[in-house]
C-alpha cells in the first residue's frame, strides 16, 4: 500500500473522495442522478454547492440518459463538466456514452461498479463497466480511495489536452470501495488547479465563431469520424502517462498505467483490478511465504489498453489467471478481461497459459481464503479450457 | 462528386461544423427518378406546389409569361433539381393537372 503521510489524511470513502475531487477542481457544472452505490458521491457534492464551497451549477435531472445529455452539452459550450453513476444509470446512458466520445467532450464520470439486472441486485460486481467498454471513453480503475481522488484529477489534465479531448471514466467498486472508509489525503483547489487548470473544449459555442456541434454525417464523411476517435485513444496513451507523472512530481503519488505487485520471482501472476487488487496486496505477502510463487498485474488504465506494459510484464511468465467480475455470455472465454488477454497474446505471441476466472458476480463473497484458492491455482498451472466460474453452486 | 474529400486529419474533430451554413453546399436531390415538369399553360399559379413541397424545391420567379391562350402573368414555377426528391407531392396536389413526374434523364 502507498504510504499515507497520517497527519495530512483524512478518513473518506471513494465516494467522498471523488466528491473533494470534484471541489477542489473547482468543476463549474454537475449533472447527475443518485443511483446506488454512487449516490453519496452527488449528494456531497450537492453539499458543497449549497454551502457555497463549490461555486457551481448542480443540474438535478430526471434520468441518467439526460444526466450525460445535459454534461455533454455544459461540456461543449466550455464548462468544465463531472458526472458520476453506476450499474441501471450507466446502462441507461448507453446511447449517450458514444455521443459523448463521438463529440469528443472533456468530460469525467465516476462509476460506483454494480451489478446489473435481472435478478434486481444492489450489490458489485463489474457488469455496469464492461457493458461499456467499447463506448470509446478512457476508463481508468482505481483500487483505493486515495488512487480515486488522485485519477479525477489526473483525467481533468488529460481529457482536457488538445491532444486527446475525450471523456474519462473512473471506476471503483461500489460497496468494497464506495462506503469503505480508508485514509485519504486532499490537496486543496489551489494545489489541484495549478496542476490542472481549465483548458477548455476548442470549438466551444461562441457567437462571435458560430459552429454546429453534433451534425449528421453522410457515408463520405461518418467513417473518418469514427477514426479520429480510434487515433485520439490510441494518442492518449502517453498522455495519460506522462499526466501521471507530472502527477508523482508534484504530489508524490505515482501509479504508472499497470502495476505489477510482487512480480520479482512470481512464475504466475494474477490480473485483476479495484478493491480485488487491493485485496490482493494484504494477502499476496504471506501467500508467497506459503510458497505461491504469485504476482499481481494491476489492471488501472483499461481504454486504451496498455499492451506494450501487458507484455513487458507477462512475456516470461508461465501462467496468468484472470479475474473477471463480468460475464460475456456465449463468448470463447466468459470473462471479458479474458477474451482480451487471449487476443493479446496471439497478437503479441506471448507463451503464457490463460486460467480464466469469474468471480464475484452479484457481490459473491470472497475471503482470504478464496483468493488463497485463486493464488493457487495461478501457482499450480495445467490447462483450464474452460472459464472457471469460482464459488458457484453446481 | 468527383472532389476530392478531406482525410481524416484535415476534418474537425467531433463532425463539428465550423463553416456555418455550408448545408446549401448539401444537395439532397441526387436520388431521384422522376422531377416534375411544369405546363406553364396549363398551370394557373395557384401556389398550392409551392406550399406543399417539403423540400422547398418549388422555386416562384419573377419571370412574365403568356400562355398560349394569351393570358398574362408575371410570376413563373420552376424546380429547383438540386433538392427535389421526387416525392411527387406537387404534381399529385395540382388542381389543374399542369405537373407530369417525368424520369430523371441520366448522364
Amino acid at each position: 500500500m502507498q504510504a499515507i503521510e497520517s497527519k495530512r489524511a483524512r478518513p473518506l470513502n471513494t465516494n467522498h473522495a471523488i466528491a473533494n475531487a470534484v471541489k477542489d477542481l473547482d468543476v463549474d457544472v454537475i449533472s447527475a442522478y443518485p443511483i446506488t452505490p454512487q449516490t453519496t458521491v452527488v449528494e456531497k457534492i450537492s453539499e458543497f454547492v449549497a454551502k457555497g464551497e463549490l461555486e457551481a451549477e448542480f443540474i438535478h435531472v430526471e434520468s441518467e440518459h439526460s444526466a450525460l445529455s445535459a454534461a455533454i452539452s455544459s461540456s461543449v459550450t466550455g464548462a468544465r463538466t463531472f458526472t458520476a453513476t453506476a450499474s441501471q444509470g450507466l446502462a441507461l446512458m448507453h446511447e449517450i456514452l458514444h455521443i459523448a466520445s463521438g463529440l469528443r467532450a472533456p468530460l469525467v464520470m465516476s462509476v460506483a461498479m454494480r451489478s446489473l439486472s435481472a435478478p434486481i441486485s444492489i450489490w458489485n460486481d463489474q457488469g455496469d463497466l464492461f457493458n461499456a467498454r467499447d463506448a470509446g471513453w478512457i476508463i481508468l480503475f482505481a483500487h483505493t480511495a486515495q488512487e480515486a481522488y488522485d485519477s479525477v484529477i489526473q483525467a481533468y489534465k488529460f481529457v482536457e489536452d488538445e491532444r486527446v479531448l475525450l471523456p474519462a471514466i473512473i471506476a471503483y467498486d461500489g460497496y468494497l470501495m464506495s462506503h469503505t472508509i480508508e485514509p485519504v489525503v486532499t490537496e486543496g483547489r489551489e494545489k489541484v488547479i495549478k496542476f490542472a487548470p481549465k483548458r477548455h473544449y476548442p470549438y466551444r459555442l461562441d457567437p462571435q465563431k458560430p459552429v454546429t456541434i453534433g451534425p449528421i454525417a453522410p457515408p463520405e464523411y461518418y467513417y473518418e469520424i469514427k477514426y479520429q476517435q480510434v487515433k485520439a485513444i490510441n494518442g492518449s496513451l502517453p498522455i495519460i502517462e506522462e499526466v501521471d507523472k507530472d502527477f508523482e512530481k508534484e504530489f508524490g503519488r505515482g501509479y504508472g498505467i499497470m502495476e505489477c505487485y510482487m512480480c520479482e520471482g512470481a512464475n504466475s501472476l494474477i490480473m485483476t483490478n479495484a478493491s480485488y487488487a487491493a485485496s490482493l496486496k494484504a494477502f499476496l505477502p504471506e501467500f508467497r511465504e506459503q510458497g505461491l510463487k504469485v504476482g499481481l498485474l494491476r489492471l488501472r488504465l483499461y481504454r486504451p489498453f496498455p499492451l506494450k506494459k501487458f507484455v513487458e510484464y507477462t512475456s516470461d511468465i508461465k501462467n496468468l489467471l484472470v479475474v473477471d467480475r463480468a460475464i460475456s455470455y456465449g463468448a470463447p472465454y466468459q470473462g471479458p478481461l479474458a477474451n482480451e488477454v487471449a487476443g493479446a497474446k496471439v497478437k503479441e505471441g506471448l507463451g503464457f497459459n490463460i486460467i480464466s476466472v469469474v468471480a464475484g458476480i452479484g457481490q459473491r463473497r470472497m475471503d482470504r481464503e478464496d483468493f488463497y484458492a485463486l493464488a493457487r491455482m495461478a501457482h499450480e498451472g495445467g490447462r483450464h479450457e474452460e472459464t472457471v466460474f469460482y464459488g458457484v453452486r453446481e | 462528386m468527383g472532389e476530392r474529400l478531406l482525410s481524416y486529419k484535415e476534418m474537425p474533430i467531433g463532425g463539428v461544423i465550423v463553416n456555418p451554413g455550408n448545408s446549401l453546399e448539401y444537395k439532397t436531390g441526387d436520388w431521384k427518378v422522376l422531377i416534375p415538369k411544369i405546363n406553364q399553360d396549363t398551370c394557373i399559379r395557384c401556389r398550392i406546389c409551392w406550399y406543399v413541397c417539403p423540400d422547398n424545391a418549388i422555386k416562384e420567379l419573377d419571370r412574365e409569361y403568356i400562355t398560349n391562350k394569351g393570358r398574362k402573368y408575371k410570376i413563373s414555377y420552376d424546380v429547383d433539381a438540386d433538392f427535389c426528391k421526387g416525392c411527387g407531392m406537387c404534381a399529385q396536389e395540382c388542381p389543374v393537372k399542369a405537373i407530369e413526374m417525368v424520369p430523371v434523364e441520366v448522364e
